[in-house]
């Protein structure tokens, strides 16, 4: 086969050396008014959010900070909804809420379509993606998804404490992207790296955050590269030979494809069953009731979803206006709290408490609008099986250190470290 | 009782497929269809409600016929 010329060179030579854009002065420690001051990135904001959220939903339902070099953060479902639904107003340009604004004209394509790309090119890079994200065709990994998810448990082979984030719920979703993406599955440990770099490295430095990224995108060039030579049926060959608009991808909507799909699978549902498995450590009875009960663990897992949404995303404001009372200026940051959204009274009853078989659950942990969570059937399979073989293998644990749990810092918010004591 | 689905405002959710599978089904991109004309036998009211209530989207419309 004749060699892809696409990428015979690397497609960021053209971008230059440093990719232009706004960079404005790094704000980091204490915040003094979440009102006005707010910052994802401090350690009160990963330990617990909730109260912090709570508290603006009812006296500054959309707070400013003047960090990141201006943003706002609404509270309300409504407000959450709203913006979500706004593309005309609010653009998907940068989705990672930091101290670097990507330059106006990749929109709207923006560095890793579709969850990059504004109306009305989103429309139909997202497309291409969809029909192998069905809930259909992710039925096709559960057996594989099962039998890893005994394996880590054999694994455990019979220590009394283990770390559920860093041995069980990690494993799960990085090994199932893998095998989708067709990538070696013992490069495991790398993808983390690369998922970490991106998501908790936003206070970086502009060089260091460049030679991390830069990485990651060298091993998505060997992988694509090793598909040219070697095409087979994955997403990779799939991305690497697929049209639109009659011709094939740009090379760097092949490469920022997969770095979105690398990243938004891997962190996002790492933490979702870290999360429930935390919550049913410290609560036996929900976890005694879903042992008892196993047809109630879909209705669980949405209420896992709801109560622990562990993605928050970033819009940019396109233009300078009044918006809901805020004086919202060009370029300013909206933080798109879903997790806030997902614990508004005003949307749900008895909002602050997890109730395992809720029966109206119009929650919004993969989005709204046409964003909506290209991975959602995935992910639900991901955790739903996840917790199953766990339930049914492991019925009794508990934390076995409250104090030595952590948390993820940034946009995606899941347990780090998870000691559980196991029986 | 009908069911319908404002193809425009689905985003693909499958709330409904996934809560009301002998209502709702899904296409080959994964955005919700109802099953066969959208009327809702009898018995099965109970379980049409639960998929309208749970669209995060709003994209379900219930038609109580009188
Ligand atoms: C529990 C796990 C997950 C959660 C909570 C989650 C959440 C989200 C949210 C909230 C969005 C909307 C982004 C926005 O509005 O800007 C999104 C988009 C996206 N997610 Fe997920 N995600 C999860 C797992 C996954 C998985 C497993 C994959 C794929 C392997 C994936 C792929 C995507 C893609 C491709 C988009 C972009 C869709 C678009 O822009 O049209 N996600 N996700
Ligand atoms: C073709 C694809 C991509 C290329 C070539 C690319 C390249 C870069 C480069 C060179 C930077 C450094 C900018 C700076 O901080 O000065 C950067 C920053 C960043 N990228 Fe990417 N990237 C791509 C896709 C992605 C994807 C898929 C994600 C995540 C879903 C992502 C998330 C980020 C984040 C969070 C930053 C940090 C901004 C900051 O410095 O605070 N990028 N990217
Ligand atoms: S639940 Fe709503 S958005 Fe989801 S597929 Fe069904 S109709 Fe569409």
């Amino acid at each position: 086969m004749a060699a892809d010329e696409r990428f015979a060179r690397d497609f960021r030579e053209a971008r230059g050396e440093e990719p232009e854009g706004t960079r404005n002065e790094i704000v980091t420690g204490p915040v003094s008014d979440w009102a006005a001051d707010f910052s994802h990135t401090e350690p009160e904001w990963a330990a617990d959010p909730y109260p912090i959220q709570d508290d603006l939903r009812q006296r500054c339902p959309i707070a400013h900070t003047e960090r990141f070099g201006g943003g706002w953060l609404p509270t309300r479902y409504a407000d959450v909804a709203a913006i979500a639904y706004d593309t005309e107003r609010f653009s998907s340009r940068s989705i990672i809420m930091s101290n670097f604004r990507p330059p106006r004209d990749v929109a709207p394509i923006g560095g890793s379509p579709p969850i990059s790309s504004d109306p009305p090119f989103h429309r139909d890079a997202r497309k291409l993606l969809l029909p192998a994200f069905t809930k259909t065709a992710v039925a096709r990994q559960e057996p594989a998804t099962r039998a890893l998810c005994h394996s880590l448990i054999d694994a455990f082979d019979g220590q009394v404490v283990v770390d559920a984030a860093r041995d069980y719920a990690q494993h799960i979703p990085m090994r199932v992207i893998a095998d989708m993406l067709g990538f070696p599955p013992a490069d495991g440990p790398q993808f983390r790296q690369f998922v970490e770099n991106t998501l908790e490295g936003i206070n970086l430095p502009p060089d260091e955050r460049i030679a991390r990224m830069s990485a990651l995108f060298d091993y998505l060039l060997a992988q694509i590269h090793d598909h040219i030579d070697n095409p087979r049926e994955d997403l990779t060959t799939f991305l690497i030979n697929a049209e639109l608009y009659g011709r094939k991808l740009e090379p760097s909507h092949v490469a920022g494809t997969m770095a979105l799909l690398l990243i938004a699978g891997i962190d996002t549902t790492w933490s979702a069953i870290g999360a429930s498995l935390w919550h049913l450590a410290r609560v036996p009875a929900d976890r005694e009731r879903l042992v008892a009960d196993p047809a109630l663990l879909p209705a669980a897992l949405e209420e896992f979803l709801r109560a622990y949404a562990p993605v928050t995303m970033a819009r940019l404001v396109k233009q300078d206006m009044q918006w809901h009372g805020a004086d919202m200026k060009a370029d300013d940051w909206i933080l798109l709290s879903f997790p806030a959204a997902n614990r508004d009274p005003a949307q749900f009853d008895r909002a602050a408490e997890v109730v395992i078989d809720r029966q109206v659950n119009r929650h919004a942990a993969f989005g709204l609008g046409i964003h909506r969570c290209v991975g959602s059937h995935l992910a639900r399979m991901e955790l739903r099986v996840a917790l199953d073989v766990w339930l049914s293998r492991i019925p009794a644990f508990t934390l076995a250190d409250p104090s030595a749990v952590t948390w993820s810092t940034g946009q995606i918010r899941g347990p780090r470290a998870l000691p559980l004591r196991l029986g | 009782m009908k069911i319908q689905i404002d193809s425009e405002v689905c985003q693909g959710h499958g709330r409904c497929y996934d809560l009301a599978p002998s209502l709702f089904g899904d296409d080959d991109e994964g955005y919700g269809q109802v099953l066969r004309t959208g009327l809702v036998p009898p018995g099965e009211e109970q379980s049409a409600r639960l998929a309208v209530a749970n669209c995060p989207e709003r994209a379900i419309e219930l038609i109580e016929e009188t």
